[in-house]
């Protein structure tokens, strides 16, 4: 092929990249006390509220952005992104809701009309900085469910809030935490009562529309004891020349014998071959099992993104409780990826999974970075790590490093990792027998993902899987 | 008799190697082609290029199939035309499922004939008939595509292939090397019972083992990237006696 016509490939290939045409609130750019005033106010916020967001901002103010990721990118100028953005007319009911945003979740196969609704799935829609409107908020809250936007969870339940914001991923903890702590726009919260299973799959859909706007979402999601939740996060961005910063928090709190199951398809704009436009997405999630027997476990397909710096991570306080972290990551274009987790043993016979998938094509850089803390009283803990990279075409490279930290207690620590080059003669082998290129490649790639993929829910499963195809189209050759 | 395969001329080269020279072959509807020849004669080099393998370079010449000339074709448009290789070492695929394999590529060969697709019961009940009839572990379906499969392992497994994709071309590249003497014989059945006075066969051998059950009709000395000498099945004891010096080449 052509370099053109893969370029052209390429391009056609981020099919989410469309631009939503509706009139927006933004505020300039720039980032001073007013403008997180503004934000503030614009929430109805209490004033406890905007306290802590100027606290976290002048912290901030004195932190580093950290360097040690293995990613490479010119200094980002804060002062040049807005940290505002909204469609102007906040809607009541889903009637007020642009119609042209009902139109665009429906180009990215999220319908958000009642009679359309994704069967068994509750969504929260978020574009740039608010919440647009959330699905079945009725039907969970028989159920004593909350699920709402964490603007409106702010207003409403602010006990929840104060108690557990920033109880797992303190103000301080990272320079885009603290600054996310300080901006954070929107995001999504939920908090299952005792022994409440939700009865359906809840998510939240980001999108990321408005032109040199940060987006600073924020989730929080509380699992009280013997409760259960999986949750889902989607995302996708129109298609730019200038980088776009997204820096978001979630914590995630596991009481006593809680499960919750967090599943991200991560599908923000790439950028272009060079390196030119997509999203950096600097990301800080973090899960706590409070309490005994509770479970946290991550599930993330990282596809988009030019810059992707991410590692979801748990807190096995309680004893017996149980992490896992599932990751496909792919980086083909120009695109690069650090992520990784941390498995934090605290309490006692803890254990954690951790099975990384690193896909690199073209000029796509892939690093694995995790940490397994084995705490001094974490006796009879477990880990058990797999990293597995696999290349295509020579212009790409995966990295690992895997980190184990104990004090005293050494635990029962395993690490595997490999690295596989899909090679000619494989693809050779798979078209000899009438399969095509881009099949034989996906075919190979799914079998790599395999692991990972029987993780997600169903649905989620199936877009992922469609989504690593697409994002794989003309990667080869 | 009808020419399936004609190969005119054919000049190919590896890197900067020219391995193969001018050679001429035509092979003949429902018959058995036997090859033999000395190790490095371009017997592989052979049947890559037939398949459009990325590493030989078609320099001169012809490969006319069906009455058209394939040389610029896709190895994939080949092969769903029923041009089929049984590779001399086929590669291990870890990942990727032996029958998800396998039924994508026949879905694959049923699509280009426009037959309707299997579905996975009506495949597996195919599969499974075949991995018996050819002595197969039925394991081995289930595992990664040919890893660590034992060499006969992988021949059997080619063969299950052959039979599954019900190809008009059979190019097999030392389907007996390293067999077992009950694996040689389900193996020789298995082609066998694809004789079916259509289909065309060109074995590449070494030994007159496999060519006493599977009766080829001819038999080319390959030499030097040449065939240099045609003839019946009785050429095969004229082999095994006197080698290959005796043939000379053109
Ligand atoms: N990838 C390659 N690079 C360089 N030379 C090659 C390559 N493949 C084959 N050759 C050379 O081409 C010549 C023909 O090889 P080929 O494999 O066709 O022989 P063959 O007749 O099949 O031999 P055998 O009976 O040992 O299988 C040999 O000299 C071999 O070394
Ligand atoms: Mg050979």
């Amino acid at each position: 092929m052509a370099q053109e016509e893969v370029n052209k490939a390429i391009a056609g290939e981020y099919n989410l990249g469309f631009e939503i045409d509706i009139e927006q609130d933004t505020v300039p750019p720039g980032l001073n006390e007013d403008v997180i005033k503004f934000i503030s106010a614009k929430k109805d916020e209490p004033e406890w509220m905007l306290e802590l967001r100027l606290k976290a901002y002048h912290k901030w103010l004195e932190m580093e952005e950290p360097t040690w990721g293995k990613v490479e990118y010119e200094p980002i100028d804060y002062q040049s992104i807005s940290y505002f953005s909204a469609p102007k007319k906040a809607p009541e009911s889903l009637d007020e809701v642009d119609p042209k945003i009902l139109e665009a979740y429906e180009k990215l196969g999220i319908p958000l009309e009642e009679q359309k609704q994704l069967q068994g799935i509750a969504v929260d829609a978020v574009v740039d900085s608010v919440s647009v409107k959330t699905t079945y908020t009725e039907e969970l809250k028989k159920h004593g469910i909350i699920f709402c936007s964490i603007s409106e969870a702010i207003r409403d339940y602010p006990e929840l809030i104060k108690k557990y914001m920033y109880s797992v991923v303190p103000m301080t903890d990272n320079f885009f935490a603290a600054l996310n702590s300080a901006v954070f726009t929107d995001g999504t919260f939920v908090y299952i009562p005792k022994g409440v299973r939700c009865p359906m799959e809840l998510s939240t859909y980001f999108r990321i529309n408005a032109m040199n706007t940060g987006q600073f979402e924020r989730t929080l999601i509380v699992a009280d004891e013997g409760s259960y939740v999986s949750y889902n996060e989607g995302c996708s961005a129109p298609m730019r020349d200038d980088n776009q910063l997204h820096a978001a928090v979630v914590e995630l709190i596991a009481m006593k014998d809680a499960e919750i199951k967090y599943s991200t398809i991560q599908n923000w704009y790439p950028g272009d071959e060079e390196g030119k436009g997509g999203i950096y997405n600097f990301v800080t999630k973090r899960g706590i099992c409070e309490g005994e027997n509770s479970k946290i476990s991550w599930t993330q397909v990282e596809t988009g993104s030019s810059i992707t710096w991410k590692y979801p991570s748990c807190i096995l306080k309680g004893d017996n409780s149980v992490g896992e972290f599932y990751s496909v990551a792919v980086t083909t274009l120009a695109q690069q990826a650090d992520t990784g987790t941390k498995m934090i043993h605290l309490g006692k016979n803890t254990s954690s999974t951790i099975i990384s998938k690193g896909i690199s094509a073209m000029k796509g850089q892939n690093t694995y970075r995790g940490l397994v803390k084995i705490g001094a009283n974490a006796d009879g803990a477990r880990n058990y790590s797999e990293c597995d990279s696999l290349l295509i075409g020579s212009e790409c490279g995966a990295h690992t490093f895997p980190y184990l930290e104990s004090k005293d207690n050494i635990g029962q620590v395993e690490h595997e990792a490999t690295t596989t080059k899909i090679s000619d003669e494989q693809l050779f082998y798979l078209r000899q027998r009438g399969i095509n290129e881009e099949d034989a490649v996906s075919m190979i790639v799914h079998g790599f993902c395999k692991e990972v993929f029987s993780q997600l829910p169903m649905e989620y499963a199936v877009e992922a899987r469609a989504l690593l195809e697409l994002t794989l189209e003309g990667s080869v050759g | 008799m009808s020419k399936v395969l004609e190969i005119k001329e054919l000049k190919a080269k590896i890197g900067d190697k020219n391995i193969l020279k001018g050679l001429n072959l035509a092979l003949e509807e429902g018959k058995v082609h036997a090859i033999m020849g000395p190790n490095g004669a371009g017997k592989s080099t052979l049947s890559k290029a037939i398949v459009g393998h990325y590493n030989v370079e078609v320099t001169d010449g012809e490969i006319i199939y069906n009455g058209k000339n394939i040389v610029e074709e896709e190895p994939e448009e080949r092969a769903l035309d029923g041009i089929f290789l049984s590779f001399q070492n086929p590669v291990e695929v870890p990942g990727v499922n032996n029958a998800y394999f396998l039924r994508t590529a026949v879905n694959a060969r049923r699509k280009h004939l426009g037959l309707p697709e299997l579905n996975a019961a009506e495949f597996l009940r195919e599969m499974k008939a075949l991995v018996s009839e050819l002595g197969m572990k039925p394991e081995l379906i289930n595992r990664s595509l040919n890893e660590g499969f034992s060499g006969g392992e992988k021949k059997r497994n080619e063969i299950l292939q052959m039979m599954m994709l019900e190809p008009n071309v059979v190019i097999l590249d030392e389907i007996d090397s390293g067999l077992d003497i009950d694996a040689l014989r389900a193996v020789s059945e298995g082609i066998n019972k694809m004789k079916d006075g259509k289909r065309s066969f060109l074995v590449i051998t070494h030994y007159s083992r496999i060519l006493d059950y599977i009766k080829p009709d001819y038999i080319h000395v390959l030499k030097d990237g040449q065939i240099v000498h045609t003839g019946g099945p009785e050429l095969v004891e004229q082999l095994e006696e006197e080698g290959y010096s005796s043939f000379e080449e053109k």
